[in-house]
């Protein structure tokens, strides 16, 4: 009997979440099958077959910067739960310790950097690099385009997701049980075995999860794209933005796009969850 | 995980660059913070002028008020809320607890703009309804003899909204991170305490609270995070007048951000700095200690 109360502690919050977590999302899906006047329609989806060629940006795009996150974060994570704990620590924080300037700001200063009169081109020319290639190629260039491409807004979310890749990763991977290494080594695995057999498939669940953290931002962000896209690389997110508080104002398409957004996000936890137990560890961080 | 192969000079260089690119655009941030020009790319001298001009300037100063009461309030509340709920969700049985900790996981899976864009609809639904409400009726009271007619105040997006936003994207963090401590605690101890004549708060309060406090600590310190770094939800729950920091940033940028703005982040980027390190080298010194005394 004594028991049974603690569940009641729950209640406060369960209402709280049927109101502001439920609610909502079954307020997108009304929206996303009606008209503005009320009635149930499907044209919501059929519209966005007009904006077939954002939707191809996004996914490319954001795939892009998971595989480029994946390349750097997966070798660092490796590296990092080889070193000393003090080293780990300290490289942790280092890690999280960027999220503490805002993310807005972060992007906005590699804009300083990627400009054309911007740091980057400067340091260039002061090596002599344009120097070098027109001299080279017979070209006259003066300076590298960079703000305003699609270059420049994979870099901004490699740059702003990056930690989402490595936390994940390098808490399975320093978890990973030692002797289970050592017995590998034992029954004569070479290292590169060992790390193809053992280390690579226990760390899949941290993968995994640094694959949906890194992809689902990347897909539905507005600002990176506006900062470093320069406005010509419309994004999902772009899209949504507009749909709500921008120009073309348009709730129900807003709303529309908003779910088939969720349901990336639900296909992605699905997959996730079929792996195994890599949800839970990838939050705990 | 230990293994035998240190790293070589060629890892060390990989890892250095990675930071490199980590932190290049906020040393240029903090640098520039102090540039006597206004430019973010041309330097013109050293000269805290910025910082200065930082205390004068209204709309900065009310933004970074805004973030941080909001960011503080949510905090605290999602803390209690979030550690009472997940005492209640491990004390459920499974059939409960999984579907309540799946829609638990929901705001923290979906696409933030997915998040602020469902709860802006749901606010600006109830508002509409209130609002049409609050036109046509109004509460009279007869006091006394005394007849007093209270009109229902007009409600809108602002701090209210953005509060509760908060609040919804920071209780699963406290859950997911106070979850593990539960399920690591012996069950027994609070039998054993209420046994022993505790009464179930007594036995909560005295037993279960301490056991679980640094989940709590580390999920508040998550959530605090979240909460001053957000800047999509904000956009889509704060309404037109309530601004953060994030948001006064965002408008800037359309046209160009004010080196203010550096000189603010450098104050909040050294303060978190120090206040981890402060928080490292107490630990260090804790662990070198514990050790000493087991050798």
């Amino acid at each position: 009997m004594k028991k049974s109360k603690r569940p009641l502690l729950a209640i406060p919050y369960v209402v709280w979440m049927a109101i502001f977590v439920v609610a909502p999302i079954i307020m997108v899906v009304i929206y996303a099958f009606s008209t503005a006047g009320g009635g149930f329609t499907l044209e919501n989806f059929t519209r966005m077959g007009t904006y077939t060629v954002i939707f191809t940006r996004s996914f490319r795009l954001a795939l892009i910067a998971t595989v480029v996150c994946l390349l750097i974060g997966y070798p660092l994570s490796y590296m990092m739960a080889k070193e000393g704990p003090r080293f780990q620590r300290v490289g942790m924080m280092l890690i999280m310790l960027p999220m503490w300037v805002n993310f807005l700001l972060r992007t906005y200063s590699w804009m300083s950097i990627l400009e054309k009169n911007g740091l980057l081109n400067q340091f260039f020319s002061a090596i002599g690099l344009f120097d070098l290639i027109n001299a080279v190629f017979g070209t006259n260039i003066q300076y590298f385009h960079m703000i305003g491409t699609q270059g420049a807004v994979v870099l901004g979310m490699v740059y702003n997701y990056l930690p989402f890749m490595i936390l994940p990763i390098y808490s399975v991977i320093v978890k990973l049980d030692n002797s289970l290494l050592e017995a590998a080594r034992d029954l004569g695995a070479s290292s590169t075995a060992v790390f193809r057999k053992v280390i690579f498939p226990l760390s899949l669940p941290g993968i995994l999860s640094g694959v949906t953290m890194v992809f689902v931002p990347s897909v539905s962000t507005f600002a990176i794209s506006r900062l470093l896209g320069g406005g010509t690389q419309m994004l999902l997110g772009d899209l949504i933005e507009q749909q709500f508080l921008g120009g073309a104002y348009n709730p129900h398409l807003g709303s529309a796009i908003a779910l088939v957004m969720m349901i990336i996000v639900v296909v992605c936890m699905w997959i996730m969850n079929h792996f195994g137990e890599g949800e839970e560890q990838a939050v705990m961080l | 995980m230990n293994l035998r192969k240190k790293n070589g000079l060629l890892n060390r260089c990989f890892m250095g660059l990675v930071f490199l690119f980590l932190y290049a655009p906020i040393f240029l941030l903090i640098i520039f913070s102090f540039n006597a020009g206004n430019s973010s790319v041309v330097w013109k001298g050293f000269s805290v002028r910025w910082y200065a001009e930082l205390f004068q300037n209204r709309i900065i100063m009310q933004s970074v008020y805004t973030t941080l009461l909001v960011s503080l309030l949510a905090t605290a509340i999602a803390t209690v809320a979030g550690t009472l709920a997940a005492v209640g969700f491990y004390a459920m049985r499974r059939r409960w607890r999984d579907p309540l900790m799946t829609v638990n996981s929901i705001p923290m899976m979906n696409a933030d703009i997915v998040t602020g864009v469902s709860l802006c609809l749901l606010f600006v639904a109830i508002f509409g309804f209130w609002n049409d409400f609050a036109e046509h009726y109004r509460l009279v009271i007869n006091l006394f003899g005394e007849v007093y007619r209270i009109t229902f105040p007009k409600l809108s997006l602002g701090f209210g909204t953005l509060l509760i936003a908060h609040i919804t994207f920071n209780i699963p963090y406290i859950i997911l991170s106070v979850g593990p401590k539960l399920r690591q605690m012996d069950k027994n101890l609070v039998d054993a305490a209420q046994d022993l004549g505790c009464t179930w708060f007594q036995a909560f309060w005295k037993v279960i609270l301490p056991e679980i406090m640094p989940g709590i600590v580390s999920g508040a310190l998550i959530a605090f995070t979240m909460s001053v770094d957000d800047f999509v939800i904000s956009y889509f729950t704060a309404g037109s007048a309530t601004s953060t920091l994030a948001m006064a940033i965002y408008g800037m940028t359309k046209k160009r951000v004010s080196p203010e703005i550096n000189a603010v982040s450098t104050l909040l980027f050294v303060t978190v700095l120090a206040l981890l390190a402060i928080v490292n080298i107490r630990e260090s010194r804790a662990e070198a200690a514990a050790r000493r005394q087991h050798s």
